[in-house]
């Protein structure tokens, strides 16, 4: 195997062992980019060579080149979410979790493509068009963090890191056969992830593997003094809770996860994946989280009322695009703002910062906003509700497996929908986990996902852990080609 | 149960221009989500509280310390747009 | 007639200021929270806005805040949260304001002002909370664009908004000097409307009197100072029954004062209904003020100007004008306290602040806190006016040089030898001097013209170069003409 096929926890092993150097794998990284991003797209902007500079004094201790959302900032670097309004913009500061990451000596391998300001499951949304699923190129990859999941499946990057507002982690990692994680609110810092809706949005790695998922987490997770939503709980050490063994845990199924209409495909990986964990001694019982039907529709009031709020400031006053339109409309300063605002937003962020702009307004705020708000209460009870007969939940990460770029642009709401398995998780603030379970018959990947109480990531772990070394999903490659899709 | 009148506010509010084009179908498009999020009207949401904040989290501060700011130069690298040591607008009449 | 008094109409007036709060640091990061620096130098990624920053609330904020509830008799809320106010304008990065909407620090409160009668009267507070301050824009009318300065950005800002209770542009003048005042006391802003960290905006509007329903009323901005306040009020008022009185309405908008035409204009650009779309800000959590905290900043707040007003008279005699004058600046009240623990004419020792050690910290532009002056050294320097050993005018002259110097009064004395020739015995040899060369004086001295003394202290003075004290001097004449 070529070393940017490996996992961070092989390298390092080799590393120890002195049996490979930083260059070798920087090399074999930057190779693999040069063969065949043209084709996946997973990248908007390379670091190149200059990787090597990003940790901290040249620390080589663990050069494992990752790739970064491009919604995160890094000092001096373009950062832009994909989207044109953002061109040329360079933080003066990095992201907190950049800061551990370069402290912690890893380099950054580049940026990944993305769903514009992460509003979207599917990375067509991007300024700079989709990325391609390397298991079939003339599909999806998921999103928003599609550029980082594809990286990854790849194996363009050792690893990369996501961010997850509704899914973005986890639906991406499921459609891409890779690991994907969202911590709990408030377990890895917010401050410098540009906000799409502040009380959802998470950082979490995306990974080859569950080890390089509890490796990469042990490095960004932590209570950060510049984020209040943060908590201050000291971070164990995640690799610790790589159990093979989960004899007498009890995982709830969802009934309202497996009703009619569900992908045949997707229920008989699901079957078979509680099947490889009963074997294990998980005990399984049928749970209820009644709310489930409303998860979406509360997401797309309080997330696109905060998501409105927060891309208020993207003007063209400071930084970024500035436009002006060739005739006066109302006044110069107004117009500036308008054409701005038109001409650097894509059609999906203009849509949410509307329907965001309307729940909030005069009128409409208690019919809208609140009352999402106050369902997400409910929605968040059931799951606090489960969890006290459970120790973890079972679902599908998505409903489907990757569908075809362009198959859904045209019907926003049927692209919402693809997000219904991971939206209440994000609405509850509780962590999840989307690990590969496998492949449908047009060898695309499909993805389970793992859900535990707040705080219980160690849980998600040793379940995540031992299903997949029981299986073998994880270690099947994407060929990077492109088939017809038959359904 | 949204009119394109409705659209062409909101739009005012979020500060986008609108192309006539692009009113009718976003006036569509808004239409189908909203219709679509109706159905949390079937629940009885009278006695049940908001959840602004998922975590239980309550006063979080920093003490009154000072921290170094950004240089001037440093401030104004972001912009295109800038002079005497400020950024520059279109004139804004009050 | 003063319109505020006119027979049929009453004026109502509720005032919104907003104070700048003195903490080290800003709202909602660790710059400096200073004013007067070059543009756009006291900035950093949270108070500039940059997309992925988020604040962190300043605890000394929480604190002057709850501070200046209790200072202004509201009742503090235990549960407290901060909102967002957006709306579009260059001098606002985020595109809102982090501010307080319906659980803000405290409502209910008052101040009392003067009710023209002798008495006070309560002007009630509706409510008071936190907010973030904007950056600053900078007009040329010469130019084709505007230029932004943001290091105002994140200053921490509190607003106070009373209910419609002031009656007439006094009032409102009244209620800002004393607010101000009792600010000063707590050491929480510095209440400077020149330098921005007191801004005021006043809702004015007329009805009958013996109605209870509000006018139409005009929002009156950009006024710098608390006299363009009340000028800007009287013009409010003139205009507002011009027009009543032709049976026409009032329009309800926004006026900015101008204070070279002495006159409100309607704000040109057609003010939109704001809609702020307030929500819970969500990177902010929610603060709960516990019962003990408040006790605790409640104890911290000193004696206020009202309470220490009515102590002054009762307790040290001084007439009200005089208390009304020392209490002024809370740090001249206490220099004037501990100077009545060693000296028992309280108007002399007032008089003494107020006029001469005054006006020597005027021409150092500094407070008495900061001056060379001890309680006890003018204590030393009225007490040897008193015994003669310096005049009024030599005495000032000592004060001056001990305030430039911090130097000891007997010290300066000494130097200066102010008080060589001024004993009684060397006074008693020098008047008989004078009564040996002024005969015809002295005859009529003893005939009873009082004018006469006067002339033989003159004679006396100069012979002591002007040092000596002459009413000492006018004593020891009547003891030695008049008394055999």
């Amino acid at each position: 195997m070529k070393l940017n096929e490996l996992t961070a926890h092989e390298i390092l092993t080799l590393i120890k062992a002195k049996k490979t150097s930083a260059d070798e794998i920087y090399d074999a990284v930057l190779g693999r980019i040069d063969q065949c991003d043209k084709d996946v797209r997973a990248y908007v902007r390379l670091r190149g060579a200059q990787m090597d500079s990003d940790g901290a004094n040249g620390n080589a201790s663990q050069p494992l080149p990752i790739a970064i959302k491009d919604n995160i900032c890094i000092r001096d670097v373009e950062t832009t979410c994909c989207s044109r309004i953002l061109t040329g913009f360079k933080p003066p500061y990095d992201a907190t979790i950049i800061a551990k990451l370069k402290n912690a000596g890893v380099p950054i391998a580049g940026q990944t493509n993305m769903d514009e300001f992460a509003f979207g499951s599917s990375t067509e949304n991007s300024c700079h068009g989709p990325t391609r699923n390397p298991w079939n190129l003339a599909c999806v990859p998921g999103g928003s963090s599609g550029g980082s999941a594809a990286a990854v499946a790849a194996h363009e990057a050792i690893w990369a890191i996501g961010s997850d507002t509704g899914g973005s982690i986890r639906q991406p990692a499921s459609f891409c056969g890779v690991v994907g994680l969202k911590p709990t609110y408030g377990r890895v810092s917010r401050y410098g992830l540009i906000a799409f809706a502040s009380s959802l949005d998470q950082i979490g790695p995306i990974t080859k593997d569950v080890t390089d998922a509890a490796i990469l987490l042990n490095i960004i997770a932590g209570y950060d003094p510049k984020d209040s939503t943060s908590v201050d709980l000291p971070v164990p050490d995640y690799t610790r809770a790589l159990i093979n063994d989960v004899k007498g845990l009890t995982i709830g199924i969802p009934k309202e996860y497996f009703v009619e209409g569900i992908d045949p495909e997707v229920n008989a990986a699901m079957m078979s994946s509680i099947e490889v964990l009963k074997k294990c001694g998980a005990l399984f019982k049928e749970v209820s989280l009644p709310h489930t039907e409303y998860a979406v529709a509360t997401y797309y009031l309080v997330a696109t009322a905060e998501a409105s709020s927060n891309l208020a400031r993207y003007d063209g006053v400071q930084y970024g695009l500035r436009l002006q339109p060739s005739q006066v409309r109302k006044t110069a300063l107004m117009d500036m703002y308008e054409e701005t605002r038109d001409i650097g937003f894509g059609r999906e962020a203009k849509r949410r910062i509307m329907l965001g702009t309307y729940a909030l307004s005069s009128g409409y705020y208690d019919d809208y906003y609140l009352r999402g708000l106050k369902v997400r209460t409910l929605i968040k009870n059931d799951f606090d509700q489960v969890f006290t007969q459970c120790d973890a939940i079972l679902t599908p990460t998505a409903p489907t497996t990757a569908f075809k770029i362009g198959e859904k642009t045209n019907d926003p709401l049927a692209m919402y929908l693809s997000d219904i398995y991971t939206i209440s998780v994000n609405l509850s603030g509780v962590p999840a986990v989307s690990v590969p379970c496998g492949f449908s018959r047009e060898g695309l990947p499909i993805g389970l996902q793992i859900i535990t109480k707040p705080f219980d990531e160690e849980t998600l772990f040793r379940l995540a852990y031992t299903y997949e070394q029981n299986t073998d999903w994880h270690k099947r490659k994407a060929e990077l080609k492109t088939y017809a899709k038959v359904k | 149960m949204i009119s394109e009148k409705d659209v062409r506010y909101i739009a005012g509010l979020s500060r986008i221009h609108l192309r006539d084009e692009e009113i009718e179908s976003l006036t569509k498009d808004l239409e189908n989500i909203l219709h679509y999020v109706k159905k949390l009207e079937k629940l009885d949401i009278a006695h049940v509280n908001p959840t602004s904040h998922v975590l239980p989290l309550k006063n979080v501060y920093r003490e009154d310390t000072i921290t170094p700011s950004l240089q001037q130069s440093e401030a104004l690298r972001i912009s295109g747009e800038t002079s005497k040591g400020s950024f520059k607008v279109p004139k804004v009449i009050e | 007639m003063h319109p505020a008094s006119h027979p049929e109409y009453e004026t109502v007036i509720g005032l919104e200021v907003h104070l700048q709060l003195k903490t080290q640091s800003k709202i909602f990061c660790g710059c400096a929270n200073v004013f007067g620096e070059p543009p756009n130098s006291l900035t950093c990624p949270v108070c500039l806005g940059l997309p992925g920053t988020l604040p962190v609330l300043n605890k000394k904020v929480l604190h002057y805040a709850v501070k200046i509830a209790l200072a202004l008799r509201c009742s503090v809320n235990p549960y407290i949260k901060f909102d967002r106010k957006n709306y579009y304008y260059p001098d606002l990065p985020k595109g809102y304001q982090i501010s307080q909407h319906d659980l803000p620090i405290a409502n209910h409160g008052y101040l009392e002002i003067p009710d023209g009668n002798g008495n006070f009267r309560k002007i009630q507070i509706r409510r008071a909370h936190l907010e973030e301050d904007a950056g600053k824009l900078i007009h040329d009318a010469h130019v084709n664009h505007s230029l932004v300065d943001y290091n105002r950005t994140g200053t921490p800002l509190m607003e106070i908004v009373t209910e419609p209770d002031l009656r007439s542009p006094q009032e409102a003048y009244d209620y800002l000097q004393i607010l101000k005042l009792n600010l000063q006391y707590l050491n929480v802003s510095d209440c400077d409307m020149e330098k921005g960290s007191l801004r005021c905006d006043a809702n004015i509007s007329l009805r009958k009197k013996g109605t209870t329903a509000l006018g139409t009323k005009a929002e009156l901005k950009n006024m710098n100072s608390f006299k363009a306040v009340k000028t800007a009020l009287e013009y409010e008022v003139t205009r507002q029954l011009k027009i009543l009185q032709a049976g026409e309405r009032v329009i309800q908008e926004t006026r900015l004062w101008n204070e070279e035409k002495g006159a409100t204009f309607a704000m040109r650009s057609k003010e939109e209904a704001h809609d702020y779309r307030y929500f819970p800000e969500p990177d902010l959590v929610p603060f709960m003020i516990e019962e003990k905290t408040i006790a605790e900043i409640q104890r911290s707040i000193p004696e206020l100007p009202a309470a220490k007003f009515e102590r002054f008279m009762k307790d040290y005699g001084l007439c009200e004008y005089d208390a009304r004058i020392i209490i002024q600046d809370q740090d001249s009240a206490h220099f004037f306290e501990q100077c009545a623990k060693l000296y028992a004419d309280t108007k002399k020792i007032c008089n003494w602040i107020i006029g001469p050690v005054q006006q020597e910290l005027n021409a150092h532009k500094t407070g008495i806190k900061t001056s060379f002056l001890q309680p006890a050294a003018l204590i030393t320097l009225m007490t040897k006016v008193d015994d003669g050993t310096l005049n009024n005018l030599t005495a000032k002259d000592v004060l001056k040089c001990v305030m430039d110097s911090g130097k000891h009064p007997d010290e300066v004395i000494h130097e200066k030898g102010l008080a060589q020739g001024t004993d009684d015995s060397t006074l008693e040899t020098l008047i008989e001097e004078v009564i040996q060369e002024n005969t015809k004086v002295v005859t009529q001295v003893k005939e009873g013209k009082d004018s006469a003394i006067g002339f033989l202290v003159g004679q006396t003075m100069r012979k002591t170069q002007g040092k000596a004290n002459p009413k000492k001097i006018g004593e020891i004449i009547k003891r030695r003409l008049l008394n055999g």
